[in-house]
C-alpha cells in the first residue's frame, strides 16, 4: 500500500523510558519529533527505581545519559509539563492539540540552582518520592531532572492561590520568575502517533486486611524503591517509618493487584516476582542481618537470565521464598505487624514481621480511557491498549501506535524492544529521505590552529551566586590571566545565557583564541552548549575544556569560602595545563552502504527484513534451510485462537513479492568483515546439489537465527508413540482441528481415538542444570493445548505437572480458563520430578502410569494416561557458537546471543551495525518476536537512513613504532574495535601492529592504559593532557 | 627510609592534596550529585575527569605521588554497571596488582584508594572524600622522595 507521505514529524507521547527510545530512534531516522510528557521532567518510571534486575544496574545511571541525549538531540522537541488535548485527521497527517501548562519560571533563564526552593514556604507531598518526603511549591521534579529547571505548582503555589508572597521572584537572581506565564495550546501537524503513556501502580487501599496506610509499615515496592535509592528521602537507608529504626524481618507480599478477580485485575503484572527479588536481595546488601520473606503464588522468573538471580537469592542471598497467600496483617505493639497465612500443608500459621512490602501491580495510566477517546483507539477489558496479536505495535486506528505498559504490563527490555520498532512501524507513513549530511545546523569553516601558540580564553562564571557566593571568581579570573598561554581571563554572570555564548564567540574572534576553558558546573550537562558555541565561533569543538568548580567545588565547600577558592584555582590551573595540550579532533565520516542481510528466514528474520524493505532499503535473507518459516512451520494456532499457518503463508508471500527482498536458501555464511556501514559477507549457497559462492557488501546486520526445541532424553521420549512434545501434540490437534494446510492433511495413524487422560510435564529441560533458564513459552504452550483437548475432547481428563505456572500478563486469563474448563494443575518439586512408565511394553493398549508427588497433599498421586505431553525447553543451537566468531559478538552462558544491554540495548550489540531479534536472543513468543524483529529493524533503519555516520572524535589511536603487536588491547577491547595487521611502518618497513577501526571505537581508553609500550593514546584524554593536569594541580 | 619520613605535625588546618580518577558516567555524576544535593564534603580533592576507570594507567596514579599529592583516589562504575561493558573489571585487576606494588615500595596503605560509585550515590561520593580525606590526614603529607625514584 501506498501513503500519502508529506508529513516527517512524529508525535511521541509519554516520555518514560518507551518514549524516550521511540523519540531518539526516529529522530535518528531523520523525523521531527515532538515529545510530549506530563511530569516537569522526562524519565517516567525508570528514575523512581533504584536498580534494575537481574544485573542490580543503577537505575539513573544507565537512564541518564539517553535522558541528556533525548534534550540535546536536534530532532526532538520537548514539550514537558504539557499533556494531549485532541487529535484529529488521519495516517500521514495529524493534527494534534497539545496543552502546554504554565511553568511560571522562564527555561531560558532559569540555571536550576535552587535557591527559590529553599526560600519558598510551602510544603506539600512530593509525587516523584512516592510522598514519601515533602517538596516545595517550587520545585523540580528530581534531582536529575531534565530539563533541570524549576516549575511552580499552580495549585500549591501561595501567590497564586492566595495573592501573596512572591518570595521565590525576590531570590531568584536569574531573573526566571514570571507569573504572567499563561496556559497555552499548540497545534502540530503529525504523520505518525506513538503512545507511551506508561503505567501506574496500583494503590493497594482496597486491600483493607493488609493495612495499607493505616499500618506505617506496611508500604508499597515503589515506596520500597525510594527507600533504597541512595537519592531517596532516606538516602538510601532503610528504615520503618513507624520508629525510624531499620527492620529485621520484611515481608514482600506478591501478587497485590494482580491475578486477582476480586479487584477486577485477572491479570499477572510480569514485573513483580524479579521487582520483589531484586528488592530483597538489595536490601539484603544494605543491611546484613534482614530476613526477607517473599510470599508468592507462583515465581514468574521467566525472562533472560531471571532464572538464575532467582536461584541466587535462594542460594546465596539467603531470601527466604513461601509459597502462600496471606490472608491478613495485623499491628501488633511497636508497630510490628503479624501475618496470618496458610501453609502448603493447608495449617494456618501467624507470624511477625517489622516490615510488609506490598508488591502491587501495574495498571493503565490514569487518563488513557480520555486519551481513547481522544484519538480513536480501543482499549481491552482490562483498560490497556488493544492491540493485534500480529500486529503487537499497531492500535485500532492506523498511523498511532502504542509501546511500552500502556498496551500492558511489561519489562523495560520489551519495552525498549517496541520503542525502536516504532521507527520500522512510523517510516511507511513519513515523507523521510536518505539524509546526507550528518548535521542540519551550516558552521563557518574551522579555523586550522595546529601548529599556532596555544592562545588559551578562561571564563569564569559567577552562576549568580551559586559560584560567587562561596568561591571568589575575580581571584580565579586573577589567577587564570597570570598562566601562561593564557590570553584573555574573564568572569561572567552566567556562562550558558545566549549573551554569554555571543560574548564568548566576540571574545575568541578579538582575541584570536585558540583554546577556551569555560569554569562553571559540570560538562556532563553543559559541555555540548559550550562546544557547539566553539563550532559557531570557528573553532574545533575539542579545543574546549570545562572546569567544574560549581557541582564539585562550591555546593560541595559551602562553608569553606577560602579553601574552595583555593580549590577553584587548583581546577582551573588542571583545565588550562591541559588545554595547553589540546589538539583540534576530526569524527571520522563512515559512509553506509544502505543494504541489510538478515540471518536467519523464521519469523523474527522476515518481519525484521519486511520493515527494513518497506521503509525502503535493500535486504538478503539468508536462511540455511531450503525454506523460509523456522520455527513458525510448527506452530498452528495461538493462546486466543488465530490461525498462524496463515500469517506463515502471507509473511512468506510478502517475503517473496517484495523486489527489495533477495533470499539465499540452503545458504552458510563463510565469512564477515568490516564494520558498520561497511560490511562484506561471504555466502556459499547449495542449489541442486552445486556450491556457487556469493559475496555480498552491506551496512548491517540483523541476527535472527532462531533456537530449537530441546530433545529430551528424559521421561521415555522417544521409546513410545504415546509420549510426545507440545509440538507434536498442537500437530496432531491441528490435523484434527483441520488447521493445518492442505498439503498436510493427512491423519497421522496413532492418533485415531480420543485420548481419556493426557498428562502434560512441564520444564523438561527447563531450569535445570545444563539449562538454568525458563523457556518462557511452554507454560502458556500447555495451556493453549490443554484448551484445544479440553475443546476437542471435553471428556478428556488434562493434567499439567508444573513448577510455577508462567503464563506472565495478559495471558493469565487462559491459565483461568485451562482451570475453568477442567484442567487440573499439579505442582511438582525438582527434587521429585514426576516417573513415567509404560505398564506392559508388549501391549500398544496398555497404560503409560505417571507417579508424582503432590506437594500440597504430600502424597503420592498415580494417573494412567493414554497421553504424555512433554513440554520441552528451547535450545540454544550448537551453531550459535560459530556465527558468534564470524560476528565477533558474545554469546551468554546458555548459548543464547549476548545482547548490548540487558535493559536498555535489548536489540543492539556492542559491535555497531549488529542486532539481534526472535530466539537468537532468548526464548520467547510470537508475539515478542515480531516486536524484537521490529525493534531490530528500527534500529538497523536509524544506520540505513543515513549517507555518513560520525564516528566518535575522542578514540585511541596507535603509535605503530612502538607496538610490538602483543595483542593485548585486542583482548581487552569490548568493541572488537582492534586488530593485528600487517602494515608499512616507515616507508619500507612492514610490521605486524595494532591497527584500531575509528568507526567502531568507543573511546574508553582500556586498551591506552593497558599497552605495556605505551604506544596506544586515547585522544581527548592522552597521557601528556593528563600528566600536565596532575602537575598543575600540585602547584 | 624511615629517617626521611617528614615528621607529622597534628596540624588540624593542613589540608591534604588528593586527585581523584572519576569515570565520567558513574562517579563523576555521583560527585555532581553530591554538590547538587549540597552535601558537603572536605575540598582536599582535585578531580581529574576520565571516560572511565579502565582508562587510568597505573602510572597516572605514581605521577601523582611524585608530583607532591598527599593521595589518590580512583573511583570507577559498581561492577557490572560500566559504560563500556568492562572497562571497569579492568581497572579492577589494574589496581589490584598496582596496590600491591606501591606497598612494597614503601606507599603506606590508605594513599592511594579505590571505590565505586554509581550516578545516584552523592552521599556516598561524600563519603568517601571524607573517608580518603581523613585517613590521609592521619598518615601525614606525603614523602616526594620515596616515591620520585619510581617515576623519572
Amino acid at each position: 500500500m501506498t501513503y500519502n507521505k508529506q508529513n516527517k514529524s512524529v508525535l511521541v507521547v509519554g516520555a518514560g523510558i518507551s518514549g524516550i527510545q521511540a523519540a531518539l530512534d526516529l529522530a535518528e531516522l531523520g523525523a521531527d519529533v515532538h515529545l510530549v510528557e506530563e511530569t516537569p521532567s522526562i524519565g517516567g518510571r525508570m528514575p523512581q527505581l533504584d536498580k534494575t534486575f537481574p544485573t542490580n544496574d543503577c537505575s539513573l545511571c544507565i537512564l541518564a545519559p539517553k535522558m541528556s541525549e533525548c534534550a540535546r538531540h536536534p530532532g526532538i522537541t520537548l514539550h514537558t509539563y504539557s499533556s494531549l488535548a485532541s487529535i484529529s485527521g488521519e495516517v500521514g497527517n495529524f493534527s494534534c492539540q497539545i496543552n502546554e501548562f504554565p511553568k511560571y519560571v522562564d527555561p531560558q533563564k532559569c540555571v536550576g540552582c535552587g535557591i527559590c526552593e529553599q526560600k519558598c514556604p510551602t510544603k506539600i507531598m512530593d509525587e516523584f518520592d512516592m510522598g514519601l518526603r515533602q517538596r516545595k511549591a517550587i520545585y523540580r521534579y528530581f534531582l536529575q531532572s531534565i530539563p533541570s529547571n524549576y516549575v511552580i505548582d499552580a495549585a500549591h503555589c501561595l501567590y497564586l492561590t492566595k495573592g501573596a508572597c512572591r518570595l521565590c521572584e525576590k531570590e531568584c537572581t536569574a531573573g526566571a520568575i514570571n507569573f504572567e506565564d499563561k496556559a497555552k495550546t499548540i497545534t502540530l501537524s503529525c504523520g505518525a502517533i506513538v503512545l507511551a503513556t506508561g503505567i501506574d501502580p496500583y494503590n493497594p487501599i482496597s486491600y483493607g486486611e493488609y493495612g495499607y496506610k493505616k499500618f506505617k509499615n506496611v508500604i508499597t515496592s515503589l515506596e520500597f524503591e525510594r527507600l533504597l535509592s541512595a537519592s531517596g528521602p532516606q538516602k538510601g537507608h532503610i528504615v520503618r517509618f513507624s520508629d525510624g529504626k531499620p527492620p529485621q524481618k520484611i515481608a514482600f507480599i506478591q501478587c497485590v493487584g494482580s491475578r486477582d478477580v476480586n479487584v477486577k485485575n485477572e491479570y499477572c503484572s510480569s514485573v513483580c516476582c524479579m521487582y520483589a527479588i531484586k528488592e530483597a536481595i538489595i536490601a539484603k546488601e544494605h543491611i546484613k542481618n534482614i530476613e526477607p520473606s517473599i510470599f508468592f503464588m507462583d515465581i514468574r522468573a521467566y525472562g533472560k537470565d531471571f532464572d538464575k538471580y532467582y536461584e541466587r537469592a535462594k542460594a546465596q542471598s539467603g531470601v527466604r521464598f513461601v509459597r502462600s497467600k496471606v490472608a491478613e496483617i495485623n499491628e501488633t505493639n511497636g508497630g510490628s505487624l503479624s501475618l496470618r497465612y496458610t501453609q502448603e500443608d493447608g495449617k494456618l500459621k501467624e507470624e511477625s514481621f517489622d516490615m510488609v512490602v506490598l508488591s502491587v501491580g501495574l495498571e493503565p495510566r490514569k487518563g488513557i480511557d480520555k486519551m481513547s477517546d481522544k484519538s480513536d483507539i480501543k482499549l481491552d477489558e482490562y483498560g490497556f491498549c488493544r492491540t493485534g496479536q500480529f500486529t503487537p505495535l499497531a492500535t485500532t486506528k492506523e498511523g498511532i501506535f502504542v509501546i511500552g505498559g500502556m498496551s500492558g504490563p511489561k519489562d523495560i527490555p520489551e519495552s525498549v524492544m517496541a520503542a525502536s520498532g516504532t521507527v520500522a512501524e512510523c517510516a511507511k507513513f513519513l515523507a523521510l529521505e536518505r539524509q546526507a549530511k550528518v548535521s542540519k545546523k551550516v558552521y563557518p569553516p574551522e579555523l586550522n590552529v595546529i601548529g599556532d601558540r596555544p592562545r588559551i580564553g578562561v571564563f569564569v562564571c559567577h552562576c549568580g551566586i551559586n559560584i560567587a557566593g562561596v568561591v571568589d571568581v575575580e581571584k580565579v579570573a586573577e589567577v587564570a590571566q597570570k598562566l601562561p598561554n593564557v590570553d584573555y581571563a574573564q568572569t561572567t554572570l552566567y556562562a550558558c545565557s545566549q549573551d554569554s555564548l555571543n560574548i564568548m564567540k566576540d571574545k575568541v574572534k578579538e582575541h584570536n583564541l585558540n583554546r577556551v576553558i569555560v569554569a562553571a558546573c559540570t560538562p556532563r550537562t553543559h559541555e555540548p552548549l559550550f562546544r557547539e558555541t566553539l563550532r559557531e565561533a570557528g573553532l574545533n569543538q575539542y579545543l574546549f575544556e570545562m572546569s567544574n568548580i560549581r557541582d564539585q567545588c562550591s555546593w560541595a565547600h559551602m562553608n569553606e569560602p577560602e579553601l574552595a577558592t583555593q580549590k577553584a584555582k587548583d581546577l582551573v590551573s588542571m583545565a588550562v595545563a591541559k588545554a595547553r595540550n589540546l589538539n583540534p579532533l576530526d569524527r571520522l565520516l563512515i559512509q553506509v552502504n544502505p543494504k541489510a542481510i538478515v540471518i536467519g528466514g523464521g519469523l523474527s528474520g522476515m518481519v525484521s527484513a519486511l520493515a527494513i524493505a518497506e521503509a525502503g532499503y535493500e535486504v538478503v535473507i539468508i536462511e540455511k534451510d531450503s525454506e523460509l518459516g523456522g520455527n513458525l512451520k510448527n506452530i498452528y494456532y495461538t493462546l486466543d485462537g488465530k490461525e498462524v499457518q496463515k500469517l506463515l503463508k502471507e509473511t512468506i508471500d510478502k517475503v517473496k513479492s517484495n523486489p527489495l527482498i533477495t533470499t539465499y536458501t540452503n545458504a552458510k555464511i563463510d565469512n564477515i568483515s568490516g564494520y558498520i556501514g561497511n560490511f562484506k559477507t561471504q555466502l556459499s549457497v547449495n542449489g541442486n546439489g552445486l556450491a556457487a559462492n556469493t559475496e555480498i557488501e552491506h551496512g548491517i546486520i540483523v541476527v535472527a537465527t532462531g533456537a530449537e526445541e530441546y530433545k529430551s532424553k528424559e521421561y521415555l521420549y522417544g521409546e513410545d508413540a504415546r509420549i510426545i512434545t507440545q509440538l507434536e501434540l498442537e500437530k496432531r490437534l491441528s490435523v484434527i482441528a483441520n488447521r493445518t494446510p492442505q498439503t498436510e492433511h493427512r491423519k497421522p495413524n496413532t492418533d485415531t481415538k480420543a485420548p481419556k487422560t493426557v498428562v502434560m510435564i512441564q520444564c523438561v529441560g527447563s531450569r535445570e542444570k545444563d539449562r538454568l533458564y525458563c523457556s518462557r513459552v511452554c507454560c502458556s504452550e500447555a495451556v493453549k493445548n490443554a484448551i484445544e483437548v479440553k475443546r476437542i475432547y471435553p471428556n478428556a481428563d488434562v493434567y499439567v505437572l508444573y513448577r510455577d505456572v508462567r503464563t506472565y500478563g495478559l495471558m493469565e486469563k487462559y491459565y483461568t480458563k485451562a482451570r475453568e474448563n477442567g484442567v487440573v494443575f499439579i505442582r511438582y518439586e525438582p527434587e521429585y520430578k514426576p516417573q513415567v512408565e509404560i505398564l506392559d511394553k508388549e501391549d500398544i493398549n496398555s497404560k503409560l502410569r505417571i507417579t508424582t508427588i503432590d506437594p500440597l497433599l504430600e502424597s503420592k498421586v498415580i494417573i494412567e494416561a493414554d497421553l504424555v505431553v512433554l513440554s520441552c525447553a528451547i535450545d540454544a543451537p550448537t551453531r550459535n557458537k560459530e556465527l558468534a566468531k564470524l560476528l565477533k559478538v558474545p554469546l551468554n552462558a546458555d548459548g543464547f546471543f549476548l545482547e548490548a544491554h540487558a535493559k536498555l540495548r535489548p536489540v543492539d550489540f556492542a559491535t555497531d551495525g549488529v542486532f539481534i531479534c526472535g530466539l537468537a536472543h532468548g526464548p520467547k513468543d510470537m508475539e515478542e518476536s515480531i516486536i524484537q524483529a521490529k525493534g531490530a529493524a528500527g534500529r538497523a533503519l536509524t544506520v540505513l537512513s543515513r549517507q555518513t555516520m560520525e564516528a566518535e572524535g575522542t578514540i585511541c589511536w596507535v603509535n605503530p613504532i612502538r607496538c610490538t603487536a602483543c595483542g593485548v588491547c585486542v583482548e581487552v577491547c569490548a568493541y572488537s574495535a582492534i586488530e593485528i595487521k600487517e602494515k608499512e611502518i616507515l616507508p619500507g618497513v612492514v610490521e605486524r601492529v595494532a591497527e584500531i577501526n575509528e568507526a567502531l571505537c568507543k573511546g574508553c581508553g582500556v586498551c591506552a592504559a593497558s599497552c605495556r609500550c605505551s604506544a596506544i593514546d586515547l585522544k581527548g584524554f592522552t597521557d601528556e593532557q593528563i600528566f600536565e593536569a596532575i602537575g598543575a594541580g600540585s602547584g | 627510609m624511615s629517617e626521611n619520613r617528614i615528621p607529622i605535625t597534628d596540624n588540624r588546618d593542613w589540608q591534604p592534596k588528593i586527585i581523584a580518577f572519576l569515570c565520567t558516567w558513574c562517579s563523576y555524576a555521583g560527585a555532581d550529585l553530591a554538590g547538587v544535593s549540597r552535601i558537603q564534603y572536605p575540598p582536599s580533592i582535585r578531580v581529574i575527569r576520565v571516560p572511565c576507570s579502565g582508562r587510568i594507567n597505573p602510572i597516572y596514579v605514581l605521577k601523582c605521588l611524585q608530583n607532591g599529592f598527599d593521595g589518590v583516589l580512583i573511583s570507577g562504575c559498581h561492577p557490572g554497571d560500566c559504560h563500556y561493558i568492562t572497562g571497569n573489571y579492568y581497572a579492577r585487576r589494574k589496581f589490584a596488582l598496582l596496590k600491591t606494588m606501591l606497598e612494597f615500595v614503601g606507599i603506606e596503605p590508605g594513599r592511594v584508594q579505590f571505590s565505586w560509585v554509581s550516578a545516584g550515590e552523592g552521599e556516598k561520593f561524600a563519603e568517601v572524600a571524607k573517608k580518603v580525606t581523613e585517613d590521609i590526614k592521619k598518615l601525614g603529607p606525603s614523602q616526594r622522595g620515596a616515591t620520585s625514584r619510581l617515576v623519572k
